[in-house]
């Protein structure tokens, strides 16, 4: 007798995607598949996907999705969410869609205290035009825009989306956590559940930054973006619950 | 009959209600009115003022460009809006605060003393409808029964003050009968 | 109902009500903020109703995308500066073919110009709102009754062919008090919203909102498509009003919204004179009337566009003209509004066959 024991969660579409080896895209997109199936959420989650590698990430849920444009699908998934409050809402960013053309949307959706949920990967790059430096980049990191690695001088430090948005007075889940080891993962899901979970109870705005790889355009084999992840960014992005609607945070 | 009104003086002089009430009494006596107020700019520059058009026809070009009465209630207004009224038209001048007139021979000119009267009613924030009354006297635009009823109407939730704005409009035109 | 006296920004916010609007997202820009202050009064007092005041115009135009990607009837409004702001997201609300209502309270430009009436953001709202190949349907009410009127009618136009609508007022329309009655109108049949993105039950085709289509085939077929449906419009949807063209004239007036009210004063002050001049106004300004313009103009010796700009819809009077009669053109922007006086000069000038001032 064989008994499944991991199968592909019945959000997630039965199609190939376009992401790269080693990416953590992947990974995320299945644990919101996931969450989305033990919640039974499915028949009314709509998603909302941005403008960089996961452009195409309706292609990828099996529920209903929108395809915003550079930066805004807060602004997209406010109106949404405020159309039909009983959607289940989620928007699925990157660093370059969220932290620099989309700042002023991410921040005051934030603020207002919208009730939906926004995945945030942070792979300090921008990923679909061509590894160019992103708000996230690290400093000193070379990319086909900061050939002389990230001056700081210059162009100021990696913008940290969890500090800024949890310095709001604004009701609000935020967290960071990271995709580089297995146990970081389960952590991953387990911030994402709740973010989910805080949406059905319609309690507050929900927030989960994924530090990822880009293995691609970083010029890295996958392991070693997985150590560069807990080497070089954990130290700059620290992990951990920076903000919950009961009041409690726990940094890692 | 059309009447041509462009009523102006300071900000908080209530020129706009003025011209407010006489559209709406334009309007309960089913005649075509329009009513636009300056705003922007020129807000600022010392003068407020709206004009209203009231009608027994279709009213086409809101905009006038010599209206056949103008009603001041400060001198900035009568430098301003003196020269255009329209020939053989009126212009209605508060003498409370004007000590001046125009010298135009071609057009009728009227005064009122609108703060004093208002200010002997007991509010001299009042005065706006003093030259109420005595506009609908001297132009009859609309009927005055007309007008009571609109001020009664717009007053309904501030009861206190339909009685003193009656008074007023009486008593303005009373005096220019 | 009976008529009550309204500001033609206020009138048009509560027909959109009436429309069965549910949302409004919006950011204040002068001469337009009645609409979003009557809104956030009203708009709270309607069931599952929306009042929300964006962080920009950027924000708004996605949050419309938003809400009408949904399924639900969406209003914003704003100005000239502000309609550009939203450039970027009514692109993508026609490419993703969403039906949504915006107005456009014009004030003068170019940039923050300023906030007196004017009509010189025909171009946009006619030609340029955004990247790509679309055109928006855009009507222009000239009375405050008008556009209660053409707000209410936006919503199911916009329903009927996906497609966003805007109602191109000015500062005159907006600020202006008239009698306005609140019409109940008849409800229009409308095909259901099964396209919209309400959560995936797997009794259809997953609704995805988009205007991404990298398969060049695919973009160039929605392309067509949205053309198939401008070509509707224009077969079904045009409006004009012909004014004093029952007789013989030698000046038509083509003039559209606040100008063309104007130009009725011109036209009785004129009559009086025994002059006989005629006026051809667009309701709708995309698609525009072109052949109902030429067939007015048959009577013509001239065809006179007067506009608060410095000559944006002639242009599509000499489209519409094709040559077959010469015209002229007077204008007043910057938030000038010509007078009927200033008019009549200029059709002296034509009838004694000078040439008009440019202004």
């Amino acid at each position: 007798m064989s008994k499944v024991v991991f199968k592909r969660p019945k959000a997630l579409a039965d199609v190939v995607t376009h992401y790269c080896p080693g990416c953590s895209h992947g990974i995320v997109h299945r644990i919101v598949a996931e969450c989305i199936d033990e919640l039974g959420i499915q028949e009314r989650t709509v998603g909302v996907a941005p403008v960089g590698c996961s452009v195409l990430a309706y292609n990828y849920f099996n529920v209903d999705f929108f395809e915003a444009s550079h930066g805004r699908a807060p602004a997209v998934a406010t109106g949404a969410k405020r159309a039909r409050p009983d959607l289940i809402v989620f928007a699925y960013q990157g660093d370059g869609d969220l932290a620099s053309i989309g700042m002023a949307e991410i921040v005051h959706a934030c603020n207002r205290g919208e009730k939906f949920t926004v995945i945030f990967i942070n792979n300090t790059v921008y990923g679909m035009t061509g590894g160019q430096m992103a708000p996230t980049t690290m400093p000193g990191q070379v990319t086909t825009t900061s050939p002389y690695g990230r001056d700081v001088n210059q162009i100021g430090w990696p913008i940290r989306m969890c500090e800024l948005l949890s310095s709001l007075k604004t009701d609000g889940f935020i967290a960071r956590t990271s995709a580089h080891s297995p146990a970081e993962i389960i952590k991953t899901k387990k911030a994402i559940k709740k973010a989910f979970e805080l949406q059905v109870a319609n309690r507050c705005f929900t927030f989960v930054e994924v530090l990822s790889t880009c293995p691609t355009n970083w010029g890295m084999m996958p392991i070693q973006a997985q150590k560069r992840i807990e080497e070089e960014l954990l130290p700059y992005y620290p992990l951990g619950v920076f903000k919950s609607p009961n009041g409690d945070a726990s940094k890692s | 009959m059309t009447t041509e009104l462009i009523v102006a003086g300071f900000g908080g002089q209530g020129v706009l209600l003025f011209g407010k009430f006489l559209a709406l009494s334009g309007l309960k006596e089913e005649k075509e009115v329009v009513w636009i107020p300056s705003y922007g700019p020129e807000m600022r520059g010392g003068t407020c003022n709206c004009t209203v058009v009231v009608s027994d026809d279709p009213i086409g070009s809101p905009i006038i460009d010599a209206p056949n009465t103008v009603v001041v209630m400060n001198k900035p207004s009568l430098t301003k809006f003196g020269p255009r009224v329209s020939s053989d038209g009126l212009l209605l001048i508060n003498s409370s605060l004007i000590d001046t007139t125009s010298d135009r021979t071609d057009i009728k000119i009227e005064t009122v003393p609108a703060n004093e009267i208002a200010l002997e009613l007991g509010n001299g924030r009042a005065a706006n409808m003093v030259a109420l009354g005595a506009y609908i006297a001297l132009t009859k635009a609309v009927k005055f029964d007309t007008v009571l009823d609109v001020i009664r109407e717009s007053f309904a939730k501030k009861k206190e003050f339909i009685d003193l704005n009656l008074a007023a409009a009486k008593r303005g035109y009373e005096l220019a009968s | 109902m009976a008529k009550v006296l309204m500001k033609g920004n206020e009138a048009l916010a509560e027909a959109a009500i009436m429309a069965g609007c549910k949302l409004f997202f919006g950011y204040p820009i002068t001469p337009q903020n009645e609409i979003p202050e009557y809104l956030s009064r009203r708009l709270p007092q309607v069931d599952g109703g929306c009042y929300l005041q964006a962080e920009s115009e950027v924000a708004a135009a996605n949050m419309l995308y938003g809400a009408a990607g949904v399924g639900e009837r969406v209003l914003t409004s704003s100005s000239g500066p502000g309609i550009s702001l939203m450039s970027e997201g009514l692109s993508y609300i026609a490419g993703a073919q969403l039906p949504v209502v915006v107005v456009n309270m014009v004030r003068g430009g170019p940039g923050l110009g300023g906030i007196l009436p004017a009509q010189s953001d025909y171009y946009q709202a006619t030609r340029g709102l955004g990247h790509g190949d679309f055109r928006v349907l855009v009507l222009a009410p000239s009375t405050v009754q008008e556009a209660a009127d053409l707000v209410m009618d936006a919503f199911d136009l916009a329903d009927k062919y996906r497609s966003p609508v805007m109602v191109l007022g000015d500062g005159l329309i907006g600020q202006m008090m008239e009698p306005v009655e609140f019409k109940k109108k008849e409800k229009v049949e409308l095909p259901p919203k099964t396209w919209a993105a309400t959560g995936y039950k797997g009794d259809r085709e997953r609704s995805i909102i988009n205007s991404l289509y990298l398969d060049p085939l695919e973009l160039e077929e929605n392309s067509w498509r949205l053309k198939a449906r401008y070509d509707a419009m224009g077969r079904d949807e045009l409006r004009w009003e012909l004014t004093n063209c029952e007789g013989d004239y030698d000046v038509l007036i083509t003039a559209y919204g606040s100008t063309a009210r104007i130009c009725k004063t011109v036209i009785e002050t004129l009559k009086k004179q025994g002059i006989s001049v005629g006026l051809f106004r667009p309701i709708t300004l995309f698609p525009y009337p072109y052949k109902q313009l030429r067939d007015a103009a048959q009577k013509a010796k001239t065809v006179f566009c007067v506009e608060m700009s410095t000559g944006q819809m002639l242009d599509d009077v000499k489209l519409a003209l094709e040559g077959s009669r010469p015209t002229q053109f007077y204008g007043r922007t910057g938030g000038i509004i010509p007078t009927p006086d200033e008019i009549i000069g200029q059709i002296e000038k034509i009838l004694k066959g000078e040439e008009v001032d440019k202004r």
